[in-house]
């Protein structure tokens, strides 16, 4: 639409379309901006969401449900997949539409170490199915504790990952990661020892060694992303 | 236009070309080095608002380097800028601290020392004193910005990529400000010079208005700025962008608003008026140097930092180049003055003549200046400001007060109102009070300037000066301008002996 404005003997036109162009692009910008908000939004809800179903899964196997567990395998490696999908999209638009030069190395570089979490989620989930190793009862309730610890520890790191998000403390946050982590480890120590003190043969005792170390392994992952996300959180203030 | 005019304005143009290539680097080198800006938006965009803040606002910072000294000649203004230019491209070359405003300065100073002209000292003063308050006001501003900036970004809880958006869409506003800024403020370093010897007359744009010389003049300094910030500046920009402190894009976003305001202070008519009405003292509009406010502000949220990571070396280099600059581009001018005028045969200022008479030694001692020592000088012409300031010298060691008196009324200055140039004189800068004054004193002849000034406030009161306070500053120097142009013209040749 055109529109004349008639100043005197002078003519000026005025073509909405031209007006509705520059509108449009902050407007795009800024949706742009929200979409990608959305993206990383989900992308913690994914990982908060494998937790708690690596939570459930294994405490199925550990109670010996294994049709239960079998059924959160597969949700775990839906939420997987979903959260491979979700950074690919993500590290593809900031780099396209050049979105946080800056920081954007960093970013990319919290998301990858998460999904790493993940990771190495599914793939115990996954050791756990191939090998299907035998708990007495006293060392099932040390794992249990063990697990629940864990995803304590990759609960807090969402948390912080949010706060970083959205710019908030978080330092609040990532305290609780480093408290977990430790708990984790004397827990850990503790199944291990209880492991090695009890019955059965040496094969036996390490396929359940490496069972431990394996989760204990997620919690110092989650341990490390926290560092580094303590570390941009500090760059960024700057 | 003269070929040789052209010739002329082209080391204004040079020099704007350097501005331009040289200081929008400082309002949007981080954005562009920081990659949170591409190049081509940002040159688009400074170019704009260059050219915009130069014509619409480049008029109050252009009048104070007026004061300093009126390079009334061409070919002085051409050597006046070309030693300026010469100066910023050769200090920038060594690696040295440059700006291009305290080139100009020292160019003008020696053109004054070179045609023998005095140098306002109280004008050179109010300058130096800018140059020191520059980067102190920037880094004041910069500390409370940032402590503002960033209580609101805390508060705010801003999404990171929200954040990004709005420092994005910051950076852009406050560049195009900057930009804005830098026009009016630095546009009087580039084409002040030719202000008193502009090639330029008006013009209509119809209903818009007139484009006024000045702003002609302007215009065509900023558009040579543009040209800089096209051509030239990607590299700077990439270069003040990564090479100044590690700054996140917000800290950036302070550092170039703390620059702009700086700028505008320094350059904004309106703002003076609006201090002035309200009896408040006002910020003098003088040509700041855009690095140094950019550094300051820099060095100001270092300090807020606890001021580890400063360079404090920059620091000393800032103050070591308000010496080094103006006297380095000092020398040059005089040394290309002289080359300019013995080897080339070129003028580059005109000399003054001055008439000593009871009438004017009557008017010297109305002002306040004692003249029993040179009752003996009565009926005397003297046809060079060198000689009739050397006589002054021997017969009374005036001071400069005294001395910028006995110059302003004695010097010859023939003005004619005659009526067909009042008949053509645009209406736009009198009011119809002011131009039916005029019609009064028409077909008479003046000797000196303060004699039109005399019988225009005998013909009407809105030719007479209102009392000297802060509230009237703004309209008295109105009234001065308005007379400059009467002056200019209505000012007739008349033959030298």
């Amino acid at each position: 639409m055109t529109l004349v404005l008639h100043f005197g003997n002078n003519k000026v036109s005025l073509t909405a379309g031209s007006r509705r162009k520059g509108g449009n692009r902050m407007l795009t910008l800024f949706s742009k901006t929200k979409e990608l908000e959305a993206q990383t939004e989900e992308f913690c809800d994914k990982v908060s969401e494998g937790a708690l179903a690596f939570r459930i899964g294994l405490f199925s196997y550990l109670d010996g449900d294994r049709d239960a567990f079998a059924e959160k395998q597969r949700h775990m490696c839906e939420i997987e997949s979903r959260a491979d999908d979700l950074r690919r999209q993500i590290q593809r638009r900031l780099y396209l539409e050049t979105l946080l030069p800056e920081s954007r190395g960093d970013v990319l570089e919290l998301l990858e170490y998460t999904d790493e979490v993940l990771n190495a989620c599914e793939s115990a989930m996954w050791q756990f199915a191939i090998e299907a190793p035998d708990f007495s009862s006293d060392v099932a309730a040390e794992f249990k504790k063990l697990v629940e610890t864990v995803v304590e520890t990759v609960e807090s790191l969402v948390s912080a990952l949010r706060a970083f998000f959205h710019g908030q403390q978080s330092s609040d946050h990532t305290h609780k990661v480093i408290f977990f982590e430790s708990e984790a480890d004397k827990i850990n120590r503790r199944v291990l020892s209880m492991i090695f003190d009890g019955d059965g043969d040496l094969s036996y005792k390490n396929q359940l060694r490496h069972f431990v170390l394996h989760i204990d392994n997620i919690a110092d992952i989650a341990e490390n992303v926290a560092d580094k996300l303590a570390i941009f959180a500090l760059k960024r203030a700057i | 236009m003269d070929i040789a005019v052209i010739v002329f304005l082209s080391s204004g143009l040079f020099l704007g070309w350097s501005l331009g290539a040289n200081d929008a680097a400082n309002v949007f080198g981080t954005a562009v080095g920081t990659r949170m800006v591409k190049f081509s938006t940002a040159a688009f965009i400074c170019s704009g608002f260059v050219i915009l803040g130069a014509v619409v606002s480049g008029a109050g910072a252009a009048h104070t380097l007026g004061k300093l000294g009126a390079v009334n000649a061409i070919g002085g203004s051409f050597v006046a800028a070309f030693s300026a230019a010469l100066t910023v491209y050769g200090m920038t070359r060594a690696g040295l601290p440059v700006s291009t405003s305290q080139a100009i300065v020292g160019a003008i100073i020696g053109w004054n020392l070179f045609s023998g002209f005095p140098t306002d000292s109280a004008s050179l003063l109010k300058i130096v004193g800018t140059w020191v308050a520059c980067p102190l006001l920037a880094g004041v501003i910069g500390i409370l910005l940032f402590k503002l900036t960033t209580a609101v970004v805390a508060w705010a809880k801003l999404h990171i990529y929200r954040l990004d958006a709005y420092t994005r869409l910051g950076l852009i506003l406050a560049g195009a400000f900057g930009s804005y800024s830098l026009g009016a403020n630095n546009i009087a370093n580039v084409m002040g010079v030719f202000v008193p010897a502009n090639p330029f007359s008006s013009f209509s744009l119809g209903d818009f208005g007139n484009l006024t010389a000045v702003q002609q003049l302007f215009l065509l300094g900023a558009v040579a700025i543009a040209v800089g910030v096209f051509t030239y500046s990607k590299r700077v920009m990439l270069t003040v962008g990564s090479g100044l402190l590690p700054l996140s894009p917000v800290a950036a976003w302070v550092v170039v608003v703390a620059h702009s305001v700086v700028l505008f202070l320094f350059s904004s008519q309106g703002l003076e008026h609006f201090l002035a009405s309200a009896g408040l003292p006002t910020i003098p509009l003088v040509p700041v140097s855009s690095s140094q406010a950019v550094v300051g502000a820099v060095i100001g949220i270092g300090l807020l930092k606890g001021g580890r990571g400063i360079k404090w070396g920059v620091l000393v280099n800032i103050a070591s180049g308000w010496v080094t600059t103006p006297l380095i581009s000092c020398l040059v001018c005089f040394v290309a003055l002289f080359f300019f005028q013995n080897v080339f045969n070129q003028q580059v200022y005109k000399d003054a003549s001055y008439l000593v008479t009871q009438v004017e030694l009557a008017e010297i001692e109305r002002r306040g200046v004692a003249t029993n020592k040179l009752t003996r000088l009565a009926d005397a012409r003297f046809d060079s400001v060198r000689e009739f300031r050397n006589e002054l010298q021997s017969r009374m060691s005036p001071t400069e007060h005294e001395e910028s008196v006995i110059l302003e009324v004695a010097r010859i200055d023939p003005i004619l109102i005659s009526n067909i140039k009042l008949w053509h004189l645009d209406a736009e800068p009198l009011s119809d009070e002011q131009r039916s004054a005029m019609w009064k004193i028409v077909g008479r002849k003046f000797i000196h300037r303060w004699m039109v000034d005399e019988a225009l406030a005998e013909a009407s009161d809105a030719w007479k000066s209102l009392p000297s306070t802060k509230a009237n500053k703004v309209l008295n120097r109105e009234l001065r301008r308005q007379r400059e142009i009467i002056y200019d013209v209505f000012r007739i040749e008349e033959p030298r002996p």
